[in-house]
């Protein structure tokens, strides 16, 4: 395979240099940063605003949204979990111990395997940065644990959120090389008469919950 | 060199084609109302996107700027994926890339594997490469295994089973999951898809996917998707292979700023589609141990040599053209024969097969720049398509057909004033038996590919010049 691997190689890239023999190869980098970026790229409301736009765009993709101090953030998980019937939960390794309420059942998602995660009804997880402009949160690892249970609860501190998609791509770029899921609402398919349905494979239940600083 | 673009190039020609499918009224009514959503809902989520043809200008610019560098590029992403665990693979044409993913599979030892939509696959035909291995492909996004359990062909990019309503997708679900009862709501039929797939996402341990975006800088692979499957197919496998166009890289990771604020809301509406997944080689605690990118060039390359017809390479395949194509709203799909549908596929196709085949498709538009309009990375689709229409016409012309005779013919006539006259005398005489009630509906032979869409004014009895000789003698008298 390597043989001829390589020559494919070999053909393809004689091919691209014979389509762009015009092209001074020197001035790759000259040529990038000339490229005019005229689009918004930093916050122009004020913070108030950019938490409400995040809420109300969150809702409007069937999330569930609900603001609390740093101190009630138990107290709401516990009444989350206690209305979906449930006493655990999986937990992200970054979720600070006092968020978690006293009686809950809870496994580290380190220590879960992906059985665990299939049969977890809940997820709880905290977010890199989040994107008020189009209702997104942004995560850096617990990829399974964010997908294969039934709800995902994430905690957002309210200094995480961004107006725009470029200033959560800047806040992001030292993590660039990570593993990054972009997630804004449930899962979700409108492949049957554009109907728009919740929960196809990943959770079906996204719970928000923003901490005011 | 063998280029294949799906079954593209034993399909009919659009114009017969479209016979049969404009009679389905099923078929129309279906897609009428799909294009109807996602253009609506398109307009709202575009107009409130203040800085938009700045975005459209950005990408279009780094589209254009890639192209021009695309070997640094390139190898770049290359020696970048493969620093971070990755394995890059370059296929000319589709044959070298089945050959590469089947021993690929056929390697790790899965006779099964899961995949995520990627229309890539579909153009090089993988899917019957695979089977004809033994290696059972399972299709996970919807409307992909809507299309794959009714050996049905896509008919969108985006959404490829659009064609079929509710009641067609329930007994394809029923009779291949074997099912005996199955409501028809989308929300049973997508219940029944989530629990059906379950089981393979976690059983299965090899999975295939495109790529939505390649970025050189860091070696990274963004997917985009709405369902979690996707999210499955690239996290849960040991094994993950990626198969992408060399178009599809960018320079940076910061350019994804551009593309994923224009692709979700250009391809299905929305501000932004629930998942996105960059992943870097097999760094990350979570995910493959061994992944391989498959990079295709397929007639690419070639397309890339055409300055004119390169820019088709910007396309980042959100569908927002077929939506809006008057022509793909009467048509469907299907009639153009190609997975490749709509204004970017009446381009792509004949470009990838250097217009050998698929010569019909330059010809299924009117023309009307709908398509350039809401185009986010700016594909000028109805220049291009003039441009093909171009070159059709020569080579036509240098293979002797009948309209390149009668095209030399007509450009004699209109060179000289005599051959014009008596060609118009002519004309006068030979019209008669066509004209009925004022107009002529139809023409026999070659001229008749005139009629069959429109009707024509005969010549009137006396003609311009005439008039104005006339005029002139009676001035002077």
């Amino acid at each position: 395979m390597t043989e001829i691997h390589s020559a494919a190689r070999a053909a393809i890239f004689s091919r691209i240099r014979e389509a762009n023999s015009t092209i001074n190869a020197a001035m790759r980098t000259a040529g990038y940063q000339n490229i005019q970026r005229e689009y918004q790229q930093s916050a122009s409301m004020s913070r108030e605003t950019i938490v409400r736009t995040f809420a109300e765009r969150l809702h409007e993709y069937d999330a569930n949204v609900y603001e609390s101090t740093p101190t009630a953030v138990s107290s709401i998980i516990a009444q989350l979990l206690a209305a979906y019937g449930q006493r655990s939960a999986i937990v992200a390794k970054d979720v600070p111990r006092e968020w978690l309420p006293k009686d809950l059942n809870w496994k580290k998602e380190a220590e879960a395997s992906i059985g665990d995660f299939d049969k977890a009804e809940d997820a709880i997880i905290v977010c890199e940065t989040a994107i008020a402009h189009t209702g997104t949160i942004v995560l850096r690892d617990s990829r399974r644990l964010s997908l294969l249970p039934d709800r995902l609860l994430c905690v957002v501190r309210e200094r995480q959120i961004v107006e725009t998609v470029p200033e959560a791509i800047k806040r992001l770029q030292p993590f660039a090389a990570d593993a990054l899921t972009f997630i804004s609402g449930p899962s979700a398919t409108a492949d049957i008469e554009m109907t728009r349905i919740r929960g196809v494979h990943g959770p079906r239940i996204l719970d928000i919950i923003i901490v005011r600083d | 060199m063998s280029i294949r673009v799906g079954d593209a190039a034993e399909a009919p020609p659009f114009q017969k084609a479209v016979l049969t499918l404009l009679g389905d009224t099923q078929l129309r009514q279906n897609v009428r109302h799909a294009t109807d959503v996602i253009t609506q809902k398109r307009a709202q989520v575009v107009a409130e996107q203040t800085d938009w043809q700045e975005l459209r200008s950005a990408a279009s610019a780094i589209k254009t700027h890639v192209l021009q560098y695309l070997d640094q590029y390139l190898s770049q992403f290359e020696a970048a994926c493969t620093a971070a665990g990755g394995h890059v693979y370059w296929a000319t044409d589709a044959d070298e890339a089945n050959r590469i993913i089947v021993d690929l599979v056929q390697q790790h030892g899965s006779r099964e594997v899961i995949k995520v939509k990627t229309m890539t696959s579909d153009e090089i035909g993988l899917n019957r490469a695979l089977e004809d291995s033994g290696i059972h492909p399972h299709e996970t996004d919807l409307a992909d295994m809507i299309i794959q359990l009714g050996n049905d062909k896509p008919s969108h990019i985006v959404v490829p089973a659009l064609h079929k309503n509710r009641q067609q997708v329930r007994e394809i679900f029923m009779q291949k999951m074997g099912l005996r009862e199955l409501g028809d709501n989308p929300e049973d039929l997508t219940a029944a898809a989530r629990q059906y797939l379950r089981e393979k996402f976690l059983n299965v341990k090899a999975g295939i996917s495109g790529a939505n975006f390649l970025i050189a800088e860091t070696g990274g692979v963004c997917v985009v998707e709405s369902e979690g499957n996707g999210r499955m197919c690239v996290t849960l496998p040991d094994t993950l292979i990626v198969l992408a166009g060399i178009e599809k890289v960018i320079p940076s990771f910061r350019d994804l700023e551009v593309f994923l604020q224009l692709l979700p809301r250009s391809a299905t509406g929305e501000r932004m589609n629930p998942y996105n997944t960059i992943w870097t080689g097999t760094q990350s605690s979570e995910g493959p141990q061994q992944l391989h990118v498959v990079l295709l060039d397929n007639g690419r390359t070639r397309v890339l040599a055409d300055r004119e017809g390169r820019q088709t390479l910007h396309c980042i395949r959100c569908g927002a053209c077929l939506n809006t194509c008057p022509v793909y709203r009467q048509t469907g799909g299907h009639a153009y024969g190609s997975i490749y549908a709509g204004p970017i596929g009446a381009i792509l196709t004949p470009q990838l097969f250097e217009m050998k085949h698929a010569q019909s498709l330059p010809y299924a538009s009117s023309l009307c720049g709908a398509c350039y309009e809401v185009c986010p990375v700016k594909i000028n689709i109805p220049e291009v398509l003039i441009h093909l229409r171009g070159r059709v016409v020569r080579e036509q012309r240098a293979s002797a057909s009948l309209e390149g005779i009668a095209m030399k013919v007509m450009s004699r006539i209109f060179s000289s004033r005599r051959r014009f006259e008596a060609a118009q005398r002519l004309g006068k005489l030979a019209q008669w038996p066509f004209v009925s009630n004022g107009w002529i509906t139809s023409l026999p032979g070659e001229l008749g590919n005139w009629t069959t869409a429109r009707d024509l004014r005969p010549m009137p009895k006396q003609s311009f010049r005439d008039w104005w000789r006339e005029r002139e003698k009676g001035k002077q008298s």
